[in-house]
């Protein structure tokens, strides 16, 4: 009776679980057949190499915007990666008193900003004195974004690892600062790469903040200095148009950008493969 | 025989608990020191202060003298990392770098200091280093292969390959045994007795048939105070003090 009972239980609680399971899955599918269904058609060589025709010409590409994209990814990650791996470092091994309270806690607020505020920010930090739109004030609204995602996630990585590690390491005569850079960090390298490519995924799909910093573009950037397409605003802009080629267009950026993220984070994930499976 | 660390008054604390009180003791050059008491006497702060590493953990501090060869190193000025070269230190679980194959764990100390060496010098430190450690015969075919592949006890005695490349003058070992099956402990206790000829050994144990095996001369500490320190023969068949005895014959502890 007993044994009956409980394996009755155990196959109610495994069946939720996994309903679950299926409720988490569920949306990731619709979202990847949705966008293949709809996007494939229309993703052809001439997406990839050629800029947006106007309106009423049937064909062009997105070259510009993807470029622009992984333009400000970079540009993004130029400012926020540094910012965001050396406060995450500095707050699990020295972050035990006020200061470091103080950082953990701004970090959480700034994840919460909305990111449209963050836009505004970087406007009048950038755009304002610069008086004109640019690259320069998207990577730098992005790179905010990236810097409490990824601060935080390094502190949570660092902090796993054991501290046996690290007396091994002072143990044998080495200096702190070397301790921490060649055995902690290279120890946390596989948590502190997921943390960043999350933050990377996030601020690739961000478009409120680039509508007032980068701006948009129909044509190739010149400068750095002026505004630059980016795959987001270019969706934006062309899925609330009258047009139905310009809906097909945004469907297939839309893929494409998810494709775009995809293919980032397994090359950089089989780029920094240590020699060994990374202990955490 | 000459001494190579002379202990003088030697106090630590953890935050407001004071942890060792007033230590004095001579420990002789090229012989093997056994350190033995119940559990929280302070055996591992002791060794933990004798490279410096006492003050790691954050809220500690130890004062007194510490002389290595002569030279306090507590002194003003004296920088720690210099001292951690010249006094080794195997931990009680082992803990080789699990992001480095095993030729690299052994060159680790040098690696990570900067220091240029060729591949050849290099691979002949590997060589040396895990022959004197015993593992040699073992790990030999295998030395790309990661540190953590191994088992627990050639974990341990990788560990003290790493300790040993570079060149330290006195091992600390902090109960190098306890993780470890008698197989592996008779093997590691074999190595000290090997080792004593280079090296200056402090051993941590718990186990005072081991203390009796290897050490030359055994220091039994009880609540943070160093009772007595002798020979080990001595400490073992007519200790003067009746802790001692007490802790010996299993009366407590």
């Amino acid at each position: 009776m007993n044994y009956r009972r409980r394996k009755l239980i155990n196959a109610v609680a495994l069946a939720g679980a996994v309903a679950c399971t299926l409720c988490v899955l569920l949306p990731l599918v619709l979202i990847f057949s949705n966008l293949i269904l709809k996007g494939i058609t229309s993703v052809n060589l001439a997406f990839f190499t050629n800029l947006p025709k106007p309106v009423g010409e049937t064909g062009g590409g997105m070259a510009n915007a993807i470029v622009g994209t992984l333009t400000l990814i970079g540009l993004a990650s130029a400012v926020g990666l540094p910012i965001g791996v050396l406060a995450g470092v500095y707050l699990s091994e020295y972050g035990h008193g006020r200061l470091g309270y103080s950082v953990r806690f701004s970090a959480d607020v700034l994840n919460g900003v909305p990111s449209i505020v963050i836009g505004i920010f970087a406007y009048t930090l950038v755009v304002l004195p610069m008086k004109s739109f640019s690259a320069y004030a998207g990577g730098f609204a992005l790179g905010v974004i990236m810097i409490p995602i990824v601060a935080r996630t390094t502190e949570e990585m660092v902090r796993l690892v054991p501290s046996s590690l690290r007396e091994a390491s002072l143990a044998l005569g080495v200096p702190s600062w070397r301790t921490t850079v060649l055995i902690v960090l290279r120890t946390a390298r596989g948590g502190i790469i997921t943390g960043i490519m999350l933050a990377t995924a996030r601020i690739a799909g961000e478009t409120a903040p680039l509508l007032f910093t980068a701006f948009g573009n129909q044509f190739w950037h010149s400068t750095l200095g002026g505004p630059i397409a980016s795959l987001p605003v270019q969706i934006y802009t062309y899925a609330i148009s009258p047009f139905d080629d310009w809906h097909r267009q945004a469907w297939a950026g839309a893929l494409v950008l998810l494709a775009l993220i995809l293919v980032t984070s397994l090359s950089v994930r089989l780029l920094t493969r240590g020699r060994f499976h990374s202990a955490l | 025989m000459s001494n190579k660390l002379e202990v003088r008054q030697l106090n630590a604390w953890f935050g407001t608990t004071q942890a060792l009180h007033d230590i004095s003791l001579t420990i002789p050059d090229g012989a093997v020191t056994a350190i033995i008491g119940p559990s929280g006497c302070g055996k591992s702060t002791f060794i933990r202060c004798l490279n410096r590493m006492h003050e790691v953990v954050p809220g500690t501090r130890a004062t007194g003298e510490v002389l290595l060869d002569g030279n306090n190193i507590y002194g003003s000025g004296v920088d720690p990392v210099q001292i951690r070269g010249k006094v080794g230190m195997v931990f009680q679980k082992p803990n080789p770098f699990p992001t480095m194959s095993i030729s690299d764990n052994v060159t680790a100390g040098l690696r990570l200091n900067g220091e240029r060496r060729t591949r050849g010098e290099l691979a002949t430190i590997v060589e040396r280093s895990l022959r004197q450690a015993a593992l040699w015969e073992e790990v030999k075919n295998n030395l790309n292969a990661s540190g953590i592949s191994l088992s627990g006890g050639q974990q341990q005695r990788l560990c003290i390959a790493r300790a040993l490349a570079v060149e330290p003058e006195v091992l600390l070992m902090d109960e190098p045994c306890s993780a470890l099956d008698p197989i592996a402990t008779t093997k590691i206790e074999a190595l000290i007795h090997e080792l004593k000829q280079e090296y200056t050994i402090l051993i941590v144990t718990h186990s005072m048939q081991q203390a009796a095996r290897v050490s030359d001369y055994t220091a039994f500490m009880y609540l943070g105070r160093l009772v007595e320190f002798g020979p080990t023969n001595k400490i073992f068949t007519t200790p003067e003090n009746k802790e001692t005895e007490d802790y010996i014959t299993g009366r407590f502890g």
